[in-house]
């Protein structure tokens, strides 16, 4: 399953800021947290992680600082600021609402499919 | 255990990943630190997972994205990056502190230029009273701290500086020892000739070790020009600054002009120069030189303007009319051409093959020969009548060196739109000849005031 680009565009916000109101983090370790958490399913591709988290650094949702990792190389650890955590509970409002919206419908959908209803609707033709 | 071959190979892959990002305007260097970290750590992670270290990096590469994609993203999220920015905080950024240092330094040398030309004011040498003095010492309140910044930006060892050095203490001793009328025309000479001798001695500091090289010249070049031209628009900026504030002040009833006249004006006219100098350092590789662009702009314009006159100079049929100041207005006219032609120059690709602005160059330089030599030719005619003046010789003299460089330039130029010589002739032969313009305003103000009676 592939998930669209405007979904992962949309979600892209409150997955960063959550995964970083875990604890501290940087990029590598923020895609693969992404992954554990989504199954695989969404597919983000690496690069385009960095633009989000300067985004997120320039409204003020994050903060950056540089440090010597057990590497040794300089790594940008990303830490969520108090602004962060008020968006991330706004996002989080939103997205249940969202949620709650397609669960509905969802369920709606399929008491009806159990009745036989959906069948019988006559589809809208020539959109 | 790896071997030793293969992470050679991949440090080079990556070495070339990293120079493809690089060129990126949109992603900055620290990015491409982030981004390469980020790299290092997904091979890493797949070379434990069993693929070699050159699949390893495709894959790490292909799940990095797209480059152009990438620094499209980038470039949303950072649009004023796309914008080459000149002032801009350096902490962020990436860039070394030294960047800071060197604003510290410049404001401080621009503040004490500000001071130096107030000093003498201190002993009672006003500016209203002694303009003759201010006039012949104006290059000693600016450029030896010009000096200085260049000496300081280039770390440039003592030994170099002697030179330089002998040349403003001779220059101090001679401008204020000769025993000047006042107000005479030696005295306006000096004043005039003195800061273009002493330019090209701040040139051969600015040049660093360079001096002896065609490049380090032409590099000298490129900066005067891109001065002039920021020290041209900080002077508009004052000049609001200055009716701004006279306003404001005008409203409340309190006259400040002689306070615009005494401080602001002569204080900001000498730091500005340093000011000027630093912002051109500074921008020297960020954004993109003013003079040549202008030089485009204008090249064609005062082609047509000079060909028109000569169109009308043959069907009228008049002569040159030896007004007093002829002379200079056609040394102008020399200085002028001279500025487009080495501005473009100095801009232009040597390897280029001839274009139609070459054309369009050349045609400008032989229009300018021509009316100098139809004005010349009537000075020259009438210049027995006249005698001999300070002002005349010094006048004549500049045109013959600048009529020099061009029909030489313009004979270069010919060579090379036919095919028969190198772009970089013309280029060698303008640095080489910086040098005689120099020589030139030291005789006129070593040799002139006591040849001519200091009148």
């Amino acid at each position: 399953m592939e998930i669209n680009k405007d979904l992962i565009a949309a979600s892209s916000t409150p997955i960063v800021l959550g995964i970083l109101a875990e604890g501290d983090s940087y990029g590598y370790a923020i895609i693969k947290r992404v992954r554990e958490l989504s199954g695989g399913h969404l597919e983000w591709t690496d690069g385009m992680l960095y633009p989000v988290l300067h985004r997120l650094e320039r409204l003020g949702y994050v903060e950056a600082r540089w440090e010597v990792a057990e590497s040794g190389r300089r790594r940008k650890y990303y830490r969520i600021t108090s602004r962060g955590r008020a968006q991330l509970a706004e996002e989080r409002r939103q997205w249940q609402a969202v949620d709650e919206t397609l669960r509905g419908l969802w369920s709606a959908l399929s008491i009806a499919i159990r009745y036989g209803d959906v069948a019988s609707t006559p589809v809208p033709q020539g959109v | 255990m790896q071997d030793p071959d293969q992470d050679e190979s991949l440090e080079r892959q990556i070495d070339q990943w990293r120079s493809y990002l690089r060129r990126r305007q949109a992603i900055h260097s620290v990015d491409v630190a982030e981004l390469e970290d980020h790299l290092r750590e997904q091979i890493a992670a797949l070379v434990d997972g069993g693929l070699a270290p050159d699949e390893a990096f495709l894959v790490a590469v292909k799940r990095m994205g797209e480059l152009d994609a990438l620094s499209r993203e980038f470039a949303r999220e950072h649009s004023e990056r796309l914008w080459k920015q000149l002032v801009m905080p350096a902490s962020e950024s990436g860039e070394p502190p030294r960047a800071r240092t060197e604003a510290i330094v410049a404001v401080c040398l621009a503040a004490a230029a500000a001071l130096a030309i107030k000093l003498p004011a201190l002993f009672g040498i006003s500016l209203d009273e002694d303009l003759g003095f201010y006039a012949r010492n104006l290059s000693f309140f600016v450029l030896p701290l010009l000096v200085g910044y260049f000496v300081w930006k280039r770390r440039a060892d003592r030994a170099t500086l002697r030179w330089p050095a002998a040349g403003f203490v001779g220059a101090a001793l001679l401008a204020n020892v000769f025993p000047f009328a006042p107000q005479g025309y030696t005295e306006a000479l000096t004043a005039l000739h003195l800061p273009i001798a002493l330019w090209v001695v701040v040139g051969t500091t600015y040049a660093g070790g360079r001096w002896s090289d065609g490049a380090g010249r032409m590099d000298f070049i490129r900066f005067s020009g891109e001065l002039f031209i920021y020290y041209v628009l900080i002077a508009l900026g004052g000049g609001v600054l200055s009716a701004f504030s006279a306003l404001i002040f005008q409203a409340i009833a309190v006259d400040i002009e002689p306070f615009l006249e005494s401080w602001l004006l002569p204080c900001g006219a000498m730091g500005a120069v340093v000011i000027g100098s630093w912002l051109v350092e500074a921008k020297q590789s960020v954004i993109e030189n003013m003079a040549p662009v202008l030089t485009r702009l204008f090249a064609p314009l005062f082609a047509a303007v000079l060909l028109t006159f000569l169109a009308t100079l043959l069907w009228t049929g008049r002569g040159v009319d030896i007004e007093r100041n002829v002379l200079i207005a056609f040394d102008l006219l020399l200085v002028l051409v001279l500025g487009l032609l080495l501005y473009s120059v100095s801009a232009r690709e040597p390897q280029a093959p001839p274009g139609a602005f070459d054309v369009l160059q050349v045609v400008l330089v032989v229009g300018a020969l021509l009316a100098d030599a139809v004005a010349l030719w009537a000075i020259a005619a009438r210049i027995s009548e006249f005698g001999f003046s300070p002002n005349r010789v010094a006048a004549l003299g500049m045109n013959v060196i600048l009529l020099v460089n061009l029909a030489w330039s313009a004979l270069l130029y010919i060579r090379f739109l036919r095919g028969r010589g190198p772009f970089s002739d013309l280029e060698r032969w303008q640095t080489d000849y910086l040098p005689v313009y120099a020589i030139w305003a030291a005789i006129v103000v070593i040799a002139f005031p006591p040849l001519f009676g200091y009148i």
